[in-house]
């Protein structure tokens, strides 16, 4: 089920640099649903399911493994550690929240009140309960990442909130797309890929070696209604979007276009997105080599980097037939 | 090569020649005339096959190029104007002296003198559009009659050693890796070697793309000269990293997050072998690993810096040191690769 792979994926920790324990995750929920598995100098998890015609297209699909977090980059005599981000974090948002390393330390990260300035990630540090410098290393070093503590809950029938919910959500996705796939003419390559949040840098490296006839991003986009926000023009609960066009690409109009055909074609409502802000993989993938036509398919997402992103599960479901039905068709 | 003759060569970025030619020289000298080239990047690249088959094929990089100027007009007084190459603050270059052009004409960057500033001109900040190069030209076409618009200009710093053990010199970031590279092109090792003299690194990685485009290798080792932090008036969370406590191994930086495997693998080397080194704390910053990591189908990378006070001014500070600590620990790994 869509929302229990969704649920195990949330669990797994994983920032910028350090995916490996979602990679496993992946592996475990697909390994008896594809012909291949390889992780590559990135951190990409690489995987392909085969298909039927040998002159069939080669679909490369993304979802990004990494979330945002904190690394640390001083630990003081007195135990508490100073952090920079990794990825776009507010440090608004981030003070007196709950955090986890990789090893299960906990700790609360947190900023003085201070007068005339806003809190900025120099100010921020975290508490582990350390009484000092040596205690405090005895379980974290200088380099390790701290991500918002998992805390998975349901808001009403459909919808659902998480901490890095950007872009497990998608992980989900293409996780159950390989679950459900036909026999297709087409070879699907789903990459798990890595390092998104600090400039799509891992789909460059997995797109060069995967050498796809078409690409696909799967993200997360904004949202435009709630109090005070109208755009982006997408709605959380009225179907996955099909983007057009934000700051690191536009979309091929033909990869475009067929998602929208795919979406009518499968029965699905589907939103169109033209976000002024934001990038994903598309864009690494779309400039590979000698160029590849991509498009992005989005889940509109509220609070996006926040420890609560939420979701609508109906865009999920919404999604996962458009998807199966955009490698029947292309 | 000894680093004070390398310090002392100019070379921005884009106007490498003269130190090319030399590190040429040295890596045929070194590795054997067929063995070294320089790629279509401007890069010199030379290869040193390892003594034993299935080990990873390591790449050892370091740009060859500083920051600098370029002059871009004169004024009709035969003043020089000027634009930075590289990331340069334009508080330090007040009042210094430059050369220009291959020719070496010395030059000052000039400002007004305290006496003719108002209390308002002293508060300001002089950027780079209101600093001007004196080569003593007595009119706009004597000025560029000798600095035709396009000519570089270099800082004018002698090499010194001084203190117990330190060094202030220009161009230590990044002549203390090429100091470096050129120790361990001595030495043959178990692995593959290709050693990078990169160009361009300091107005974007530039010359490194293509020198990981052609190398392709599976493991870098990206050595700096990188910006320590260590003065008195810096609370102790921002020391980034510092002098005399041996060489910085990077976790993360502005542009490339480093194999966590690697990072692992390379302090417990340095700590197995007794190599004084230092975690570098700071995160900001970029260099050719970005480049390296993400070419092709990616490698690993892991950045080694020698601490340097002062980086992209006409006198930087490092410690001697903490330069023979980068040798030392990327000689392990390449034994041990």
């Amino acid at each position: 089920m869509l929302r229990d792979t969704l649920k195990t994926l949330l669990a797994a920790y994983g920032p910028s640099g350090n995916e490996h324990t979602v990679a496993e995750t992946v592996k475990g929920l697909i390994a008896s649903h594809v012909d291949s598995m390889r992780v590559d100098a990135m951190g990409n998890l690489i995987v392909e399911k085969l298909g039927t015609d040998e002159n069939g297209k080669r679909i490369m699909f993304s979802a990004h493994m990494d979330h945002i977090g904190f690394v640390v980059t001083d630990i003081d005599e007195n135990g508490f550690l100073r952090v920079h981000n990794v990825g776009g974090v507010n440090p608004v948002i981030s003070n007196a929240r709950h955090v986890v390393f990789e090893n299960g330390v906990e700790g609360v990260i947190y900023c003085q009140p201070l007068k005339g300035e806003n809190p900025a990630m120099k100010y921020l540090f975290i508490d582990i309960g350390a009484e000092d410098r040596a205690d405090a290393e005895r379980s974290v070093q200088v380099g390790d990442m701290a991500v918002y503590a998992p805390d998975f809950f349901e808001l009403g029938e459909n919808r659902v909130a998480s901490p890095a919910m950007d872009d497990r959500c998608a992980c989900a996705l293409l996780c159950e797309m390989l679950m459900y796939l036909d026999e297709t003419p087409n070879t699907v390559v789903a990459v798990f890929s890595t390092q998104e949040e600090v400039g799509c840098r891992g789909a460059m490296t997995a797109a060069y070696s995967v050498r796809p006839d078409m690409g696909v991003a799967l993200d997360v986009t904004a949202w435009g209604d709630t109090p005070e926000v109208k755009l982006p023009a997408v709605k959380l609960g009225k179907g996955p979007a099909v983007k057009f066009i934000d700051s690191s690409m536009i979309a091929t109009p033909a990869v475009r276009d067929l998602m929208l055909r795919a979406a009518e074609e499968a029965g699905v409502a589907a939103q169109r997105e033209v976000l002024p802000f934001g990038g994903t993989d598309g864009s690494s993938i779309q400039r590979s080599r000698a160029g590849v036509p991509t498009g992005t398919l989005s889940i509109p997402c509220r609070y996006v980097h926040s420890p609560a992103e939420v979701i609508d599960m109906r865009d999920m479901e919404g999604a996962l037939k458009l998807l199966l039905k955009l490698v029947e068709i292309a | 090569m000894e680093l004070k003759q390398l310090c002392e060569i100019h070379a921005p970025s884009g106007d490498e020649g003269q130190l090319r030619k030399l590190l040429l020289e040295e890596g045929k000298r070194l590795c054997g005339a067929e063995n070294a080239r320089i790629d279509r990047s401007g890069n010199v690249v030379c290869t040193r096959k390892g003594t034993q088959p299935g080990k990873p094929h390591v790449c050892v990089s370091a740009h060859m190029d500083e920051v600098g100027f370029i002059i871009e007009a004169a004024t009709e007084d035969g003043l020089l104007r000027f634009h930075p190459i590289g990331g340069i603050d334009p508080r330090v270059v007040v009042s210094k002296r430059v050369l220009v052009g291959h020719d070496l004409l010395p030059g000052v960057i000039g400002a007004m003198a305290i006496h003719l500033q108002s209390a308002a001109d002293r508060n300001r900040v002089l950027g780079f559009d209101g600093l001007y190069i004196d080569i003593g030209a007595k009119d706009k076409a004597e000025a560029l009659a000798k600095c035709p618009v396009g000519t570089y200009a270099y800082f004018d710093t002698p090499y010194q050693p001084f203190g117990d053990g330190f060094v202030c010199a220009k161009a230590l970031d990044d002549r203390v890796g090429c100091y470096t590279i050129l120790e361990l092109m001595r030495e043959t090792y178990p692995c593959d070697v290709t050693f990078v003299f990169a160009v361009q690194e300091e107005v974007g990685c530039r010359g490194s793309h293509g020198a990981a485009y052609g190398v392709q290798p599976d493991i870098v080792l990206n050595l700096e000269g990188t910006a320590a932090n260590d003065l008195g008036c810096v609370d102790d969370q921002f020391k980034v990293c510092r002098p005399t406590q041996g060489v910085a191994v990077s976790f993360m930086d502005g542009s490339s997050i480093g194999q966590r495997k690697l990072f692992k693998e390379i302090l417990d080397l340095a700590e197995h072998e007794h190599i004084p080194h230092q975690i570098k704390r700071g995160v900001t910053g970029s260099n050719d690993a970005s480049a390296y990591q993400r070419a092709a189908a990616g490698c690993l990378t892991c950045v080694l810096s020698v601490p340097c006070r002062y980086i992209h001014s006409g006198a930087s500070v490092a410690y001697l040191e903490d330069i023979q600590s980068q040798y030392e620990l990327v000689h392990a790994f390449l034994m041990h690769a």
